[in-house]
């Protein structure tokens, strides 16, 4: 067991853990944070999609060790973020969710894309979303919901 | 899903009240029984009996107007849980804005009204529960009517509602949430006069999600996030091969992994496993693969994927149990060598995979039990529960908790989860246990959607339609074992095989469908659309090869082949038909159009798609849906169902969609090796139409899934010349 300090959505938070206890079951378990999902444990399907040092990062597969000072951003902080807010918003206006638990990850995503790419493409759509999972199918609505909300933050 | 359906042509035969028993050996010589009262309605015209549903256990108004639905299913992205909220709320004349939905627990009253089980499945949640939330809900206006009318000392016919507010003769009003104590002490009326359609607010209207909020900020709890305290998280090792057992067990290094409470062996519904139990999930599951297993796997039989298929290919080649037989068996033989057609299909096991993982928490006290499980299938689970630890089903207090997706894995007749949670808690009685199976554990973990092999032979007459044909369908039945049996699996026939096929709503006259039920060593389920999900690729793809043969538009040839009578199936494909034309006849250099059209679950869809080949994969540019499903509770939830189970079902067509055996064990594990589809592999653009329609509504989860996979073969035969018949689609 070895003790961490981590900066979760802006707040310094300690834990102590294995150092190869991946980022997501310390978010989850540790830090009782729980929107961050578990889907495959093997970075494969997206739905524990972080931002590390604003990088969309499949938690899972990071182990806490490896985090070092980066800061962490979680979807519970998107309410908070400017472009999170305004994604949050059209996924609702849109009613993207089905079941809803690959979200938290697509959105996520979502808004990595839209930081970095303001006016994405089918193209850059596919290729930043193109690791997230979604077996209720919600892709089409993803996709209406992040050019939407590319719009809106014009 | 389960595809029970009252309307189907083959309806249930049973008496009203049947008691059917299934018992499963489980292991350590433990037999297990399963009990359930199941009051199957075989009513005339498939109607429920009449029955009064106390107002208090789904309705509860709020002194400050909240207005909270009980919904007697589990909402798994269905939308269910807006849709049946929408339902009662609008003949209790609610202000939507101030309605909010919660999930039953399991009890009696929140049954199936036609099949007296706690369940989702069979795209029945709204076909089933439409008018018993209807009547709900006027029962309870009325009685907020009443409660005004006495308070006031005017007739209830003097008073009018609307939006939570009931109004009285010279401009009295109260609102729902003054009036709801009062309301309480007023009698539940016997009868109640229900809407004319043409009057209702909400059904029939895009009403959003009422719980996307919580899904999109991280707040919403699945099952898979319970936190109890003093809660323990469980992870079991299984067999390699199905009903394997421990031989040895060697645990010394697991158990030395900090946080480990307890390593055990456990018995399976097949076999024996190794739990482990730690602080928490990951703790667990580094201890369990630390752990060193030796099994015993000499007497169960290893399943072969490559065997399989020759067996299977075999049998389809001999006659089996007849599902349907129809005209003159050889007709087929006096048609010219030239004018007939034999082909051969074969489509393998598929998991369900939903992105929640599956996992049941349980706290066992001794005399009482409290369990928490994203559950399909409460009233079975429930009573598997019981069953393990020594209790009455009704000591157990089970939570229906939000699942992330389902598709059918969620509803096991067998509880083959919950009975290891409830092993597990017994063990470790007055600590919470959550069981969590890890995506390994789910992709190799077995209930998949059975492996099939189909031999179609089929004569073709002088008109080009198709006039003979003798088709022979090889598959695990999904149905022997259970409960369900009874009712559904005749003279060796398993509806869930056939249906789709057999049920075929084109007009063939010598038609005659078989079916082999072999028995290897592999669980099977129900995948989202059950039996469908193989016979319609069969039935389409084949249909439109007859077209293409005869050099007949495929949508002009189905609706000459259709049945007169297939009126829902004609509105669809005419629908489909209008709303693709424009994009039909401008197709771009390297596209083909696709065409099917199937129905299930009483629901009507035709499909059209744009179709490319990019990277040796199919790319699907769009899809255009027509379908009719009755009333169209929301139109807006019908449209994300479609769109949705259309991406579904193109997990039939990826080059890792398949589950594979060698030697007994599963090939795949994860992701990586079982690969369902992407946003890239999904259609671009799918746009949904809904015919207009004021009949009683049918289902909507499951009938999307079959239409997409034909129709996307259907438009690659067009591009490449070739026919597939072979799935998953490893190359075009």
């Amino acid at each position: 067991m070895e003790t961490y300090k981590l900066t979760v959505n802006g707040q310094p938070r300690e834990v102590t853990v294995d150092p190869g206890t991946p980022l997501l079951w310390v978010l989850r378990e540790e830090l009782k944070m729980t929107g961050t999902k578990y889907g495959c444990g093997i970075g494969a399907c997206g739905a524990c999609t972080v931002h590390l040092d604003g990088v969309a990062t499949r938690s899972c597969v990071v182990p806490v060790s490896l985090v070092g000072n980066r800061p962490i951003v979680t979807i519970e902080a998107m309410a908070e973020d400017p472009v999170g807010r305004v994604v949050q918003d059209v996924w609702v206006s849109h009613d993207v969710v089905q079941c809803g638990y690959c979200h938290s990850g697509q959105i996520m995503a979502a808004v990595a894309l839209l930081k970095s790419m303001p006016k994405p493409t089918d193209t850059d759509i596919e290729e930043s979303m193109g690791g997230n999972l979604c077996r209720c199918g919600t892709y089409v609505r993803i996709r209406e919901a992040i050019k939407a909300a590319s719009l809106q933050l014009r | 899903m389960i595809a029970i359906t009252i309307n189907s042509a083959n309806s249930l035969q049973l008496s009203r009240r049947s008691f059917l028993r299934v018992c499963a050996a489980a292991a350590g010589g433990l037999l297990v029984s399963l009990y359930l009262d199941l009051p199957l309605v075989a009513q005339e015209g498939g109607q429920p009996k009449p029955q009064v549903y106390p107002p208090d256990a789904f309705v509860h108004i709020k002194p400050d107007g909240t207005i909270l639905i009980t919904v007697n299913r589990l909402e798994f992205g269905q939308g269910v849980q807006t849709s049946l909220p929408m339902i009662l709320a609008d003949e209790l004349d609610a202000d939507w804005s101030q309605v909010k939905a919660e999930l039953a627990p399991a009890a009696d009253v929140y049954k199936d009204p036609l099949f007296g089980i706690q369940f989702v499945g069979g795209s029945n949640s709204i076909a089933h529960s439409f008018e018993q939330y209807r009547e709900l809900g006027a029962r309870t206006r009325a009685m907020l009517v009443a409660a005004a009318a006495e308070e006031w000392k005017v007739s209830p016919s003097q008073c009018h509602t609307e939006a939570s507010v009931v109004y009285g003769p010279g401009g009295k009003s109260a609102t729902y949430g003054k009036l709801a104590e009062a309301a309480t002490h007023q009698s539940i009326p016997a009868t109640v006069q229900l809407k004319d359609r043409s009057q209702f607010r909400l059904v029939g209207k895009r009403v959003p999600r009422l719980d996307s909020r919580p899904k999109c900020n991280g707040s919403l709890k699945f099952g898979l996030d319970l936190d109890i305290p003093g809660m323990k998280t469980a992870v079991v090792a299984h067999p390699p091969v199905f009903g394997g057992r421990v031989k040895s067990l060697d645990d010394k290094t697991a158990r030395g992994v900090e946080g480990v409470r307890d390593v055990f062996e456990i018995p399976l519904v097949r076999g024996t496993g190794v739990a482990v139990v730690a602080d928490k999930f990951w703790i667990a599951k580094q201890a369990r693969d630390r752990l060193k297993v030796e099994w015993d796997l000499s007497a169960v039989e290893h399943a072969d994927s490559a065997q399989l298929s020759a067996k299977y290919k075999a049998l389809a080649r001999t006659p089996g149990n007849v599902a349907v037989s129809r005209g003159d068996q050889k007709a087929l033989d006096a048609i010219a060598p030239e004018n007939r057609m034999v082909v051969e299909y074969e489509f393998p096991y598929l998991a369900h995979t939903p992105m929640e993982p599956l996992n049941t928490t349980i706290r066992f006290a001794g005399d009482r039990a409290e369990a928490w499980v994203g559950s399909q299938f409460q009233t079975v689970d429930q009573t598997a529960i019981a069953e393990v630890l020594g209790l009455k089903p009704e000591q157990v207090t089970f939570h229906t908790e939000m699942a992330g997706g389902g598709f059918g894995r969620r509803a096991v007749p067998d509880s083959h989860v919950q009975r290891e949670a409830a092993v597990i808690a017994k063990r470790l009685r007055g600590v919470p246990i959550k069981l969590v199976w890890t995506r390994e554990n789910d992709v190799q973990g077995g209930y998949y959607r059975p492996m099939h092999v189909h031999r179609v032979e089929i004569g073709i007459g002088r008109d080009s339609m198709p006039s003979a044909w003798r088709h022979v369908i090889v598959g695990q039945s999904m149905l022997a074992g259970t409960p369900f049996a009874a009712m559904m699996v005749k003279n060796g026939v398993d509806e869930t095989a056939v249906e789709g096929t057999a049920d075929t709503h084109y007009n063939i006259p010598n038609f005659h469908v078989s079916v082999h039920h072999p028995t290897p060593n592999v669980p099977v389920l129900w995948w989202r659309s059950v039996g469908h999900t193989h016979n319609a690729f069969v039935m389409e793809t084949l249909i439109d090869e007859l077209a293409a043969r005869a050099g007949i538009d495929p949508i002009v040839y189905r609706r000459k082949l259709l049945r007169a009578d297939a009126g829902k199936l004609r509105r669809a494909l005419d629908l489909m038909d209008e709303k693709s034309a424009s994009w039909r006849t401008t197709l771009p250099k390297g596209h083909a159009l696709g065409i099917s059209c199937h129905e299930s679950f009483g629901t009507a869809v035709a499909c059209a798609v744009d179709v490319s080949v990019e990277n040796n994969r199919p790319k699907i540019h769009r899809a255009t849906i027509g379908l009719d499903p009755g009333v169209a509770v929301n139109p807006l939830t019908i449209e994300s169902q479609f769109q949705g189970g259309i991406a579904f079902g193109v997990t039939q067509l990826m080059a890792k969609g398949a589950i594979t055996f060698k030697d007994g064990r599963v090939e795949q594990r994860n992701f990586d090796s079982y690969t369902p589809p992407y946003i890239n592999d999904a259609p671009t653009a799918v746009d949904v139409h809904i015919v207009p329609n004021s009949e009683k509504p049918s289902g909507c989860g499951e009938p999307p899934v079959p239409v997409i996979s034909p129709a996307v073969v259907n438009a690659l035969a067009r591009l490449t010349g070739k026919r597939y018949r072979s799935l998953p689609l490893v190359s075009i």
